[in-house]
This record gives C-alpha cells, sequence and structure tokens, in this order.
C-alpha cells in the first residue's frame, strides 16, 4: 500500500511537469513541422513569459487587488501578449532573413537569439533567481495520515487543467479553423500551398506566435510550481520540451503531448527511486534510446528518401 | 504600398514597446521574503520609447531607405575584385600563414603575461575549432555537445595525475584517444540519424557528460573540481620554482638564469602553438587525402556517394572521431594551462562558442576557422569595459553575422585544376 501511494505520488508529480513540457514541446514542433528548424530560443520565450507573469502578479498585489482568478487571468493575458510578441519579433529579426539558407545557418541564428534574449533579461532584471509568490496553497490528501501521503496540490490540478484546456483548443483551432487548415497545408508542402494563395509568411509568423503563446502558459504555471525564476530557468526547460518534441516525433502535435508526459513521468520516477541529481541524464538517454530503435520518434511519420 | 508600410510600421512599433516595455521598464526586487516591483530610472524608459520611434520610422521609410543603401559605394573595396587564380591565392595564402607563424613564435617574447596566457587560450580554441571543422565543416555532421569531448580530454589528465600521477606527455595522447574512443562508442550508433537529430543527441550527450563529471562528486570532486594538475615539463625540466617531483630538474637552474613566472606561461603557449600548427597540418592533409573528400562527397550528396561505394557509416565516423581527437588534445592542453578544472568549463555554451567560430570563419575553410577564432575569443576580452554586455553583443552578432554573411568571412573553396591556355588561343 505503501508503495503503491509513493508510486501513484510520482505519477502524479511527474504528470504535472510532463504536461507543461507538452505546452512548450508543442512550440517546437508545430514550427520544425513548418520550416524544419529548430527554435532554439523557444525555452527564452517561455522564460520570459514567466518573467512577465511574475511582473504583473506582483504589480497587481501592489495595486492592492487580491481576487485570485483575476491576479491569475490578467497575468495570463499579459505573459502571453509579450512571448507571443517576442516570437513573432524574434521570427522577424532572425528566423526570415536565414529561412531557405544551409540547416545550419538557421540554427545558428537561433542559438545567437538565446544567448541575446538570455542576457537581455538578465541586464534587465538580475541574475539572481526571483521567489514566485505563493499564490494558491495546500491540497487534497490521500492515504493513512500516520505515514506516507499521497498530495494532489491545487496548483498541479490548475497545471493539469490549463493544460488540458490548451490542448482542446489548440487541437480545435488546428482542425477546425482557417489560419489552422493553412498551417496545416503548409507543413506538408510549403511551396504548393504559396502557389495556392496561402500567405506562407503569416503562417509561419502565426506559427510562432501560437508556440510562444503556449509556452508563456506553461512559463506562469512552472513559475508558480517551482516557486521561482531566474533568466537561466528557460534553457534548461527548453532543452527538455526539444527532447520531449523528439521522443514524441518531431512535427506532430500529439506526439508532442504524449512525449511530454512520459519524460515528465521518467524525471519523476527517476527523482523518486535513484536521485534527482540523474533525472535528466534518465531523459537524455531515453532520448537517445528512442531514436536508435524509432529514429522518427513515437508518433512520427517516416521520412521517405526520394531521389 | 505607403498604407502598408504605416500599418506595418506601427505595428512593429508595438511590438517593440510590448517586449521592451514590461521587462526592461519593471524591476523586480527581492525584499526579504516578498518581492516588489519598481519601475526603471527615466534614462531606460525614454531609450524604450525612443528605440520604438526608431523601428517606427525605420518601417516606415524602409523602401527609400534600403535604395539609399543600394546606392552607397560597396563598403568592401575587394569585393568587386575578380576572384585571383588559383596558384597566386594558395601562394598569398602560404606566405600569409607563414608570416602569421613567424609573429606568432616570437609573440610571447614581446607581450605581456596576460596576453601569452590569452594567446593560449586562443591557441586551445583554435585546436577545437579546426576538429569541429571537420566534423561539421567538412562532413557535414551536426554536433551540438563536441564540449563533451573536450571535457573527457581535460578530466583524463585531470583524474590521471591525480589518481596515478600521469605526466603531460603522456597524457595528451592518452586525453586525446580516449575522446576519440568516446566519439567512436557515441558515433557509431547514432551517425545513422538525419541532421538534426544528430544535433540533438550531440547536445543530450554533452549534458549527460557534464551531468555525470557533475555528480560524480567523489570521483571528480564535482562542482568543486579538480585541481593540482601539473605543468608540462621540458626533458625533466620543471618551470617552477622548486622541483616538485624526484629525479627532475628546474629549467632556471639548469641555464642558470633567474627565475621568473613568465617561464612556464611562454612555455605552455609554445607547446600550444606547436600542438595547433600539428592539428592544422594534420587536418590540412586529411583533408585532401580520399577520406577527405569522402567526407565532402558524403555531405553534398549522401545518395550518390553511397551508390558509388562509399561506406556511410565508416565515413562518418572517422570525421566524428577524428574531430573528438582534436578536442581531447584541446582539453589536454586546458587542464594543464588552467592547473584547475570544474564541470562549469564545459558548458553547452562552449559548444555553442566553438560552432560560432567554425560558421563564422566559414565551413571547411582553415584560414576562415583560425581567424574566426582569434576575432571570436579576444575581441570580448578586448570589450572588458562592456563585460555585462559581452554576452548580449556575442548573441546579436551571432544573429546579424549569419543574415549579412551567413557564408563567413572566408568561405571554403575547394580546390580545383585550372586548364592552361593553350598556345595557339592566345
Amino acid at each position: 500500500m505503501q508503495d503503491l501511494l509513493y508510486f501513484i505520488q510520482q505519477l502524479i508529480n511527474g504528470l504535472t511537469i510532463g504536461s507543461t513540457y507538452a505546452l512548450i514541446a508543442i512550440g517546437y514542433t508545430m514550427v520544425y513541422g513548418i520550416i524544419g528548424m529548430i527554435n532554439f530560443a523557444h525555452g527564452e520565450i517561455y522564460m520570459i513569459g514567466a518573467y512577465t507573469a511574475l511582473i504583473a502578479i506582483t504589480g497587481l498585489t501592489a495595486l492592492g487587488i487580491a481576487w485570485l482568478p483575476l491576479i491569475l487571468i490578467v497575468a495570463l493575458i499579459c505573459a502571453m501578449i509579450v512571448s507571443s510578441s517576442m516570437g513573432w519579433a524574434v521570427e522577424r529579426v532572425a528566423y526570415r532573413p536565414v529561412r531557405g539558407k544551409h540547416r545550419l545557418i538557421p540554427l545558428i541564428s537561433a542559438i545567437g537569439m538565446s544567448i541575446f534574449l538570455q542576457n537581455y533579461v538578465h541586464l534587465a532584471q538580475g541574475s539572481r533567481n526571483i521567489g514566485f509568490p505563493a499564490l494558491i496553497e495546500g491540497g487534497f490528501r490521500f492515504g493513512d495520515p500516520d505515514s506516507f501521503q499521497t498530495s494532489v496540490s491545487y496548483i498541479q490540478i490548475l497545471i493539469f487543467a490549463t493544460t488540458l484546456v490548451c490542448m482542446t483548443a489548440l487541437s480545435l483551432f488546428i482542425s477546425r479553423s482557417r489560419i489552422g487548415r493553412a498551417c496545416r497545408a503548409v507543413s506538408q508542402d510549403l511551396g504548393m500551398a504559396n502557389l495556392l494563395g496561402i500567405d506562407t509568411n503569416r503562417i509561419i509568423s502565426a506559427t510562432f506566435v501560437i508556440g510562444a503563446a503556449l509556452a508563456a502558459v506553461a512559463g506562469l504555471l512552472l513559475g508558480m510550481y517551482y516557486g521561482s525564476v531566474d533568466p537561466l530557468f528557460g534553457f534548461i526547460a527548453g532543452l527538455k520540451a526539444f527532447t520531449a518534441a523528439v521522443l514524441g516525433g518531431i512535427g506532430s502535435i500529439p506526439g508532442a503531448m504524449l512525449g511530454g508526459l512520459i519524460l515528465g513521468v521518467a524525471e519523476s520516477m527517476t527523482s523518486g527511486y535513484l536521485s534527482g541529481e540523474y533525472k535528466d541524464v534518465v531523459s537524455f538517454s531515453l532520448l537517445i534510446l528512442i531514436l536508435l530503435f524509432k529514429p522518427t520518434g513515437l508518433l512520427g511519420k517516416p521520412e521517405v528518401e526520394k531521389i | 504600398m505607403a498604407a502598408y508600410n504605416f500599418k506595418h510600421a506601427l505595428f512593429s512599433a508595438i511590438v517593440t514597446l510590448i517586449i521592451s516595455y514590461p521587462i526592461l521598464g519593471f524591476n523586480l526586487v527581492s525584499e526579504g521574503s516578498s518581492v516588489v516591483l519598481k519601475g526603471a530610472d527615466a534614462f531606460t524608459v525614454v531609450g524604450v520609447f525612443i528605440a520604438a520611434l526608431v523601428v517606427f520610422m525605420f518601417q516606415l521609410f524602409r523602401d527609400s531607405f534600403m535604395a539609399m543603401l543600394g546606392r552607397l559605394p560597396a563598403l568592401n573595396p575587394l569585393a568587386n575584385l575578380p576572384p585571383m587564380p588559383q596558384k597566386k591565392r594558395l601562394k598569398v595564402e602560404s606566405i600569409l600563414l607563414t608570416l602569421m607563424l613567424i609573429a606568432a613564435l616570437f609573440w610571447p617574447f614581446m607581450a605581456s603575461r596576460g596576453a601569452v596566457d590569452l594567446a593560449t587560450l586562443v591557441l586551445i580554441y583554435i585546436m577545437l575549432a579546426l576538429g569541429l571543422n571537420v566534423v561539421v565543416g567538412l562532413a557535414g555532421l551536426l554536433d551540438l555537445g563536441y564540449v563533451a569531448f573536450y571535457a573527457v580530454g581535460a578530466y583524463t589528465f585531470a583524474l590521471l595525475s591525480q589518481y596515478v600521477g600521469i605526466s603531460f606527455w603522456l597524457a595528451l595522447p592518452t586525453g586525446a584517444l580516449l575522446a576519440a574512443l568516446f566519439g567512436l562508442v557515441l558515433g557509431f550508433p547514432v551517425l545513422r540519424l538525419r541532421g538534426d537529430y544528430l544535433a540533438i543527441v550531440t547536445l543530450g550527450f554533452g549534458e549527460i557528460i557534464r551531468i555525470l563529471l557533475n555528480n560524480m562528486t567523489n570521483l571528480t570532486g564535482g562542482p568543486n573540481g579538480i585541481g593540482g594538475i601539473p605543468d608540462p615539463t621540458l626533458f625533466g625540466m620543471e618551470f617552477g620554482r622548486r622541483v616538485k617531483e624526484e629525479g627532475n630538474t628546474s629549467f632556471h637552474e639548469t641555464f642558470g638564469i633567474a627565475y621568473a613566472g613568465e617561464h612556464k606561461v611562454i612555455f605552455l603557449y609554445l607547446i600550444a602553438l606547436v600542438l595547433a600548427v600539428i592539428t592544422a597540418l594534420i587536418i590540412r592533409r586529411l583533408m585532401r587525402m580520399p577520406v577527405g573528400r569522402a567526407w565532402e562527397a558524403l555531405r553534398e550528396d549522401e545518395i550518390a556517394s553511397r551508390s558509388l561505394g562509399l561506406s556511410r557509416t565508416a565515413v562518418k565516423l572517422s570525421a566524428f572521431t577524428i574531430g573528438a581527437f582534436f578536442a581531447g588534445f584541446a582539453g589536454t592542453v586546458f587542464a594543464s594551462k588552467q592547473g584547475f578544472i570544474s564541470p562549469e568549463s564545459f558548458v553547452f555554451l562552449e559548444s555553442a562558442i566553438i560552432l560560432a567560430i567554425v560558421v563564422l570563419g566559414g565551413m571547411g575553410s582553415q584560414m576562415g576557422v583560425i581567424l574566426a577564432a582569434i576575432a571570436v575569443t579576444i575581441l570580448p576580452e578586448l570589450a572588458r569595459e562592456f563585460s555585462e554586455y559581452r554576452m548580449l553583443i556575442f548573441g546579436a552578432a551571432m544573429v546579424l553575422m549569419m543574415v549579412w554573411r551567413p557564408q563567413g568571412l572566408l568561405p571554403m573553396r575547394r580546390i580545383h585544376i585550372e586548364l592552361s591556355p593553350q598556345r595557339g588561343d592566345r
């Protein structure tokens, strides 16, 4: 019973982290699906989202607003606006001029952008980590109060619920809306979509904006969950999310969700049963193993090489 | 068109405000356990608005501005010259290289100690960049975890000197070979992967090595690193004031000169110089050998090369292993130069910098890579006053370089055979 409760606890923690990885991974996978480049600066956009949310929360609290839902919604909207604008600007400045060049060129440009944004926030807000106020406390507990209890905090429930809403909205958007349909067309064949009258530049911008908005949601949620932010906070999370995207099959949106969840669970199981220090080793090893045996990821489509 | 320009300019200006004002205009300050928000000083706020105004004006008059730029005479007067014939170019290049080498040989005896130390670092980066140039520039394999092999070389020396008492000269081949072995073992399974997957796997591998070094505290000292790495000796002569190991003599006593701390720095610099030259020569040779041609062929067209009988795995693996070998080389020199290493020296940023050197120099071009290594290492040191803004400028420079000159400073030019004009044609 004890062991089972402990296992369930790890599972819940893993799914919480995993669902936020999935939110960030969507940005990687959509961009990769459409223009085939790794958007290295995506982790930084997520970090900027977290900072903006924190600024909004602090500002609203200072103004004397105490109604929690209002604070959260305003912070979320602010974070999404700033992050999406950042996503749009980054694409415009660093990626559009180098689109279609040798594979390495956009990648280097993206790495440069990532370094730039990291230091931009570092200079503006200092390098020390800043505490996120604990807005939501408490949670449900299960099990014998005398020994180990499985607990589900309200934040974890909020993270699940928000992720679920975002994912559903994204799926509907991609499958039903005009822009979503255009996105799918562009990811299948950019040149052809262009010939058929789709403004591909706008669709690519839209992809970056959507990815950045979801990353901002993840920024707010993970900032509250971890309780602090710092300028380097985006890099490792971005790396994990990218791993999740590759794990699930890059270019596939359901794949990103699946990959995020698997990665989150694998990590929390490692910290629960082995040691927290090795969780990154396990997630990267998992990535290498998956790529060795199924190079296109779990849900990716195999690419047929044509001569 | 004008209406579109106006709308676009307004939109761009608003986006500029949105991405800069919240982050720059409000500062989060921790006060005790709580966080308070402080408005930035007026200077920053005005700066943000001026930036938005500049973006607005630029976008509004973009067309005429670009036309004006086009009318300006070319900034680079060399750009319009016809390319030099190959023979002449090779001659100019070899003369330049010889001059550089002579200057490099005399440099330490004229410069200050700090400058020589920096020059040693430049040489280490040259070795690293030349090695990565084989992997990325010639073979076209995107390696984002190159720093892992550098770490293997450095830690091999550090650990072996700590536990076995190995000397620099023995550690040099050992570290390089061990790094090459790591490259071989990692490369064997992953080289089947396509470009971007390879990039992410190597990135993951680099992180794994760093985390392991950080956490295997009882072996590697964890984040505290390993210190007391011995300096290289010259035929059993040590460069310290006192001889540490039995059987060795000290340099200044043998030659009967006064002890000076500079001797050691200069000696290390000369070792690094010789090793960098050896690296450059070996790779130059390899580039012209069948294996070098095979790297490029596979990079250009994998299917065609395979159908002509090249073994994909063998060719890629050779490039990967040779790249790793030279990283191990550089790592050993680095460990010896610092005397102390910790996982902090082997972060992803380091891989990104080496990759940036290769791309800035012009992928595949040795001359370009060497110049880029010098520039990338020295420029941040010169900009010490702006040290806060150093990495910010570095990131921006990477982006701008890719936008304006993606082929690098000196793009690689393939050696080709020129037909000499026949007598009758003249």
